[in-house]
């Protein structure tokens, strides 16, 4: 068979694709998780930093693009091995009920944190990026939002002082002031860390890099890992939540949005 | 064996076994009381008693597999209590005793599932999916020679040993009939790495780790989802850390075959 052949047909070559794709996805999430931990500086660093991200393009486009196929490719190859092992498993008796022997939680949970997050990321995106949710928030609908200082990256100043950009800070603040949403993102994040508890330590399995003289230590920095990308997502709604991180000063809603008429 | 009683007064279980008459025919569990059982006899021991007691009533005995009895052979396959080769850890069927169960139990026995080991009769399946895994590639086509010759290719000590971790494999299926995917990836991947580990089998490595996991995904077992129920029922012990090998061992032999030179004379020579 051909490479292609192997990789989309074979069971080791479709686990492959998976971890390939997952390794890019935790690239993705740690990255954005480093991004928008800015939300804690002044409002110039998350709006300017939004503001660099647009300005970039088809680059932007580029990486958007790689992140759909790699979502796309990772479910795909997860469904199909599932709907394989399933078949796999039947057509002979009925077997006593599963008797698990030494089967972490997370990867037996796996298939199914896998789905609640992919429904998640699809309200993630129609909130704040589309704004199909929540619209009257939404960094489009409200005022500009004028850069006190320039954004700098690596030392170039790539958005300057001056300039009108979207007011990213204050549509994630608003949004995340509504319990509901804050909640469903906390538990979101919650079930993508333990989907990682299991995806990082099968990544290095299906690679072909864990055995058993470092796996204690994998797991181990696994479940730190995990935990802190955990903590580290639920400090952006924890925050506003609990009032602790508010709305920038000098933030005015729009007129037209429903807050205001009240 | 870990005992569960040091008690050595008999005991007397209820055991509930699979019968099915034959293959895709309709099976089920038929309860039969054990009494009086001697707690150092083994399992089939038990059930050999117990099919004496059946076979006096002119009923069809229970139809089990076994050979050696001594743990070596790998044909005592049978699922007792939802565990391939029953509680207790390294051992197969053959070595559990009833030492290990308390008076009053009641026990489950039924045949290893999965789709590609299809019930010949009650505890009884159809292995040789693994036979035509094996004559795909779990062979080394150079002629080796006699027991001296052996020794005159150095084989590093800690991968003769670690090959013959992988060797110990007995092929009685308790990995797939553990994996809730019914994968059989522990023993092909413990094929695969005995072989590989050796000079003899490197030439044929990357053509018998292709070959193997195609033949095996080729027989409908399933994908490890490495959850590692398969090192845990292996009555040999073999390590999952030999997935790994094998997942390693197929990748870079798929890779490699798209960059590797091919001769223009193939063909040529004994074909
Ligand atoms: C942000 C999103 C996601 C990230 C970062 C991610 C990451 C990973 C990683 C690294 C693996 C390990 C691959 C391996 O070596 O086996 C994995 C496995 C898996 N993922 Fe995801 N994943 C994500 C979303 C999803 C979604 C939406 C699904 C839904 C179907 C899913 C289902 C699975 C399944 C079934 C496995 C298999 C684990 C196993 O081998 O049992 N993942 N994921
Ligand atoms: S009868 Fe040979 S391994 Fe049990």
């Amino acid at each position: 068979m051909s490479l292609a052949g192997n990789l989309f047909h074979s069971s080791i070559g479709r686990k492959f694709l998976m971890a390939l794709t997952g390794l890019i996805l935790v690239g993705f999430v740690v990255g954005h998780l480093v991004g928008n931990l800015q939300i804690f500086q002044d409002p110039d660093h998350i709006n300017g930093y939004a503001a660099f991200l647009h300005q970039m393009g088809p680059l932007l486009w580029v990486a958007r693009i790689v992140l759909l196929i790699s979502v796309g490719i990772h479910i795909w190859a997860a469904t199909a091995l599932a709907l394989e092992n399933k078949q796999a498993r039947t057509g002979n008796g009925p077997a006593t009920a599963k008797h698990w022997i030494q089967a972490t939680l997370s990867s037996r949970f796996v298939r199914w944190t896998g789905y609640v997050v992919l429904a998640f990321v699809i309200y993630h995106l129609a909130q704040f990026t589309l704004g199909v949710a929540g619209s009257a928030q939404f960094k489009e609908n409200l005022p500009r939002y004028v850069m006190a200082a320039d954004y700098r990256v690596a030392g170039f100043p790539v958005i300057k002082a001056g300039a009108e950009v979207l007011d990213v800070h204050s549509m994630v603040i608003l949004g995340f002031q509504n319990p509901i949403v804050s909640v469903f993102y906390i538990i979101a994040v919650g079930l993508l860390s333990f989907h990682l508890l299991h995806g990082i330590d099968s990544f290095f399995q299906t690679m072909g890099w864990r055995s058993a003289k470092w796996s204690g230590a994998l797991r181990k920095l696994t479940l730190v890992f995990c935990l802190a990308y955990f903590l580290g997502n639920l400090a952006i709604p924890g925050s506003v939540l609990t009032g602790m991180k508010g709305l920038r000063e000098g933030f005015r809603a729009p007129s037209t949005s429903r807050t205001a008429r009240r | 064996m870990v005992a569960s009683s040091t008690s050595k007064s008999s005991l007397s279980v209820t055991l509930r076994v699979w019968r099915q008459a034959g293959p895709n025919q309709p099976g089920k569990f038929v309860d039969y009381a054990a009494k009086d059982l001697n707690p150092d006899m083994s399992f089939l021991e038990m059930l050999d008693v117990v099919n004496d007691d059946i076979t006096t009533k002119g009923e069809e005995p229970i139809a089990f597999a076994h050979d050696c009895r001594e743990g070596i052979c790998g044909t005592c396959s049978c699922t007792i209590n939802g565990k391939p080769h029953g509680p207790g850890r390294g051992i197969a069927t053959c070595q559990l005793y009833m030492r290990s169960f308390h008076d009053g139990d009641l026990i489950v026995v039924e045949p290893f599932r999965a789709r590609s080991f299809p019930v010949i009769k009650d505890l009884i399946t159809d292995r040789s999916a693994f036979d035509k895994i094996m004559q795909a590639g779990g062979f080394i086509t150079v002629r080796t020679g006699a027991a001296p010759d052996a020794n005159s290719i150095p084989v590093p000590k800690h991968d003769a040993d670690l090959a013959m971790d992988a060797a110990a494999c007995i092929g009685c299926g308790a990995c797939v009939a553990a994996c809730r995917n019914a994968s059989a990836m522990l023993f092909v991947s413990a094929k695969v790495s005995q072989l590989g580990l050796f000079p003899q089998g490197q030439p044929e490595r990357d053509k018998r780790v292709l070959a193997m996991v195609s033949t095996m995904d080729a027989m409908g077992f399933g994908n490890c989802t490495n959850q590692y129920e398969c090192s845990a029922a292996c009555p040999k012990t073999i390590s999952h850390d030999f997935i790994a090998r094998m997942n390693r061992d197929y990748l870079k032999a798929s890779f490699r075959s798209v960059f590797k030179p091919v001769s223009n004379s193939t063909g040529g020579g004994a074909a």
